[in-house]
């Protein structure tokens, strides 16, 4: 932040707001204390705005606009949590869920996953469409860490966690749309990846059961994210 | 009812009218004559988990596999919890054994609970034949309060117990490949030891009321699946009743030490599975003595009858009277109830004696290893039996190949025969004597296996009797 920005004022649900012209949508709302539901965003990592869990109306435009990628502007009046947002909310974690297979009962998540959590946040009771039910593989080729890719919801945190921050590039997407999969290096066994430092970076960041810890019993894996903001930080100071 | 009067060989099936999953149903063979020829109870046991655990990580499985079951899901945990101890193949810590040991003793207690107060005991006290309707639980707490209000208690305190280890949920996580993933805490021990008293007390209560009332069935002890076989299950190195850990013993009818000190991990040298033809049921039997004269039974009765002693005093007072039952071992079903409730005695004491050693408190509980080995097989004592967790998994720790033999399979060879007994007491050319479903409802609780109708709340087991000609036509039926 060279230059000076403008300051702007707008509305959230009614609200009088004002902020800073360069800043999200999704940035001026958690600031002053308003939720909007995220899962692909993770503050520390670059905005990809895959997810659109955090669409938001602004009056005037017809689209909906997802917050974490969209800029605010001066006299906008956005409405966070309206009818409509709920009802394509809880679609969206629908489709995920009916994606592929995520038995919360037996995951090693549960209790402790951001998808979960959400679903009970939003109040996403039944699942309206039909399930797939993928026959997808675990690697457990890693020393110490298990991808499971029935619980993976593509949000691409780890991809990014991996390029971004240790600067290894290991995970990648493969193929489109409903066969896209995560894959580490040349879709080779991630045991025998030849960047793949060990960090544990992309464990953490993982919202689901899709990356873990080897080990884990069922809802023993919490993850700690604690280290990206400061990570972040850290190196905005010196670079 | 459906009638037809020429036959030659008929068949009756006795089916369950509930649509849960895991129900039995009985069917019964008529011979030319019309004359019992043969009867077997079939049992949807459970199919497809190796197809639903290929490929996870192994040790998912303890929790995967509570899931299995609803009603026992503490045994399958322990059980599949030891076969992937077997993968990490390294010690666990002796405080983790002994935890587990509880909770499973807490499981046995509670089951069998269930099975002899709220699913057994109206048939003692209210009669066989009296009104299916009111010999239940609900039955029982108005004509015996006091006997309703015990068994609701006494498995109460076990469920308490599984609660206060496990934490509260249905399925609990608590144990783990390893070990268990929280140490005990003093508060909760003290909790637990608290308990035990009273579930002690309302035990040896059941069991001295009990002993009064056991003339009054003389015909059933007669005629319940009382007939020669084997008798299976684990017992400690030095020949006590064990439910968790120790070596194979098989006992004959006469209770004599056919073999002894056998290494779980052999269970395949001794178990033979038959495959009944007409059957999606396996029928293990004792290998050495071939199909079907190596017809076992698993369970309390088993139990008791291939130890030496069960290790807690008064237990064992208890087991040397039960053991003159018989001159060899003791051979009727209707013993099964006898042997739940010292069963009961002995894991409260036992739990007792675990929690007051100082090393219960411990905090190494857990042992972490990787894949070690690529085969695991855990045996445990579930409350019905013998159960059998079996794995292989591939060199990152996923699972290939399954197998899981249960209680209600071990007995089955026994109970088909039980069944056949009584049906030959009971069914006369092509009309079902009355009394017949209140008897093989009976033989069946008396193995209490896991069913989910045999342990349905309201009592009684929802049963179709139907009686079928060689071509499938159905000759008579009977519903409740
Ligand atoms: S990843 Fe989350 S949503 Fe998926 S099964 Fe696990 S706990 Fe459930
Ligand atoms: S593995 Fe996890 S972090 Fe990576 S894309 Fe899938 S859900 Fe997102
Ligand atoms: S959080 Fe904004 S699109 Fe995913």
């Amino acid at each position: 932040m060279s230059q000076a920005v403008r300051v702007i004022t707008l509305t959230m649900d009614g609200r009088e707001i004002s902020a800073r012209g360069d800043q999200t949508v999704l940035q001026v709302a958690r600031e002053n204390n308003m939720y909007i539901p995220t899962l692909c965003h993770l503050t520390g990592l670059a905005r990809v705005g895959s997810c659109r869990l955090c669409l938001v109306e602004v009056k005037g435009i017809n689209k909906l606009l997802p917050a974490c990628v969209t800029r605010v502007e001066e006299g906008w009046e956005v409405s966070l949590n309206s009818e409509r947002l709920s009802k394509y909310r809880k679609s969206i974690l629908e489709l995920l869920f009916s994606e592929r297979n995520h038995v919360c009962a037996v995951c090693v998540s549960n209790g402790h996953c951001e998808l979960q959590t959400l679903a009970q946040t939003l109040g996403m009771t039944h699942v309206h469409f039909a399930y797939r039910y993928p026959r997808l593989a675990v690697d457990g080729s890693h020393d110490r860490f298990v991808v499971d890719h029935n619980r993976c919801i593509l949000c691409t945190r780890c991809v990014r966690v991996c390029d971004e921050i240790e600067g290894a590039h290991t995970w990648d997407l493969l193929g489109r749309g409903v066969n896209a999969q995560v894959i580490t290096d040349l879709n080779q066994p991630w045991g025998e990846s030849d960047t793949c430092t060990g960090c544990g970076k992309c464990i953490n960041v993982c919202p689901t059961g899709a990356l873990v810890e080897k080990g884990k019993s069922v809802r023993e894996m919490t993850k700690q994210r604690q280290f990206l903001p400061y990570l972040t930080l850290m190196r905005e100071r010196r670079w | 009812m459906a009638k037809r009067k020429a036959m030659s060989k008929q068949t009756l099936v006795i089916n369950p009218v509930t649509r849960i999953e895991g129900h039995g149903k009985v069917t019964i063979q008529l011979d030319e004559q019309g004359k019992v020829a043969d009867a077997r109870f079939h049992v949807t046991q459970i199919r497809g988990f190796e197809k639903l655990c290929e490929g996870r990580p192994f040790y998912e499985m303890p929790s995967l596999m509570a899931r299995i079951c609803g009603i026992c899901p503490v045994s399958h945990l322990v059980a599949s919890a030891k076969a992937c101890d077997a993968i990490l193949a390294t010690r666990i810590p002796t405080t983790a054994v002994k935890l587990r040991t509880v909770l499973n003793l807490a499981q046995l207690v509670q089951s069998h609970a269930l099975s002899f107060f709220h699913l057994s005991s109206p048939d003692f006290l209210l009669g066989m034949d009296s009104d299916p309707a009111r010999r239940n639980i609900f039955g029982l707490a108005e004509a015996h309060p006091k006997m309703a209000r015990d068994g609701v208690r006494l498995r109460q305190i076990g469920q308490q117990i599984i609660e206060k280890l496990a934490g509260k949920r249905i399925h609990p996580a608590w144990v783990v490949a390893g070990g268990v993933n929280e140490p005990l805490a003093v508060e909760t021990r003290d909790q637990i030891l608290a308990v035990l008293p009273e579930a002690l007390q309302i035990a040896t209560g059941a069991l001295d009321w009990f002993k009064t009332v056991l003339d009054q069935f003389r015909e059933e002890i007669r005629t319940f699946a009382n007939f020669p076989t084997y008798f299976l299950g684990l017992v400690s190195p030095t020949g006590e009743l064990e439910h968790y850990n120790g070596f194979f013993r098989v006992v004959d009818s006469r209770g004599n030490i056919v073999a002894d000190k056998l290494d779980v991990l052999n269970y395949a040298d001794i178990i033979g599975e038959a495959c009944e033809p007409d059957s999606y049921l396996k029928s293990p039997y004792y290998k050495p003595r071939g199909y079907p004269e190596g017809i076992y039974r698993v369970g309390p009765l088993a139990r008791l009858n291939i130890a030496d002693r069960c290790g807690t005093p008064r237990a064992d007072q208890e087991w040397a009277e039960f053991r003159e039952l018989d001159r060899g071992a003791v051979l009727s079903s209707f013993y099964y109830h006898y042997a739940r409730l010292i069963e009961i005695i002995y894991g409260i004491e036992r739990m007792e004696q675990l929690l007051q050693a100082p090393d219960i408190l411990s905090k190494h509980v857990r042992a972490f290893a990787g894949t070690n080995n690529p085969e695991g097989i855990g045996v445990t004592e579930a409350p019905r039996g013998t159960l059998i967790h079996h794995y292989k998994v591939d060199d990152n720790g996923l699972i290939v190949w399954a197998n899981m033999i249960i209680a209600t399979g071990h007995n089955n060879l026994a109970l088909n025969r039980g069944v056949l007994q009584v049906a030959k007491h009971f069914i006369n050319g092509t009309k079902i004597e009355e009394g017949m479903l209140n008897r093989v409802e009976a033989v069946v609780r008396a193995f209490d296996p896991c069913l989910s109708c045999s342990t349905h709340a309201l009592g009684q087991m929802a049963l179709q009797v139907q009686l079928l000609a060689p071509d499938g036509e159905v000759l008579d039926e009977l519903r409740r």
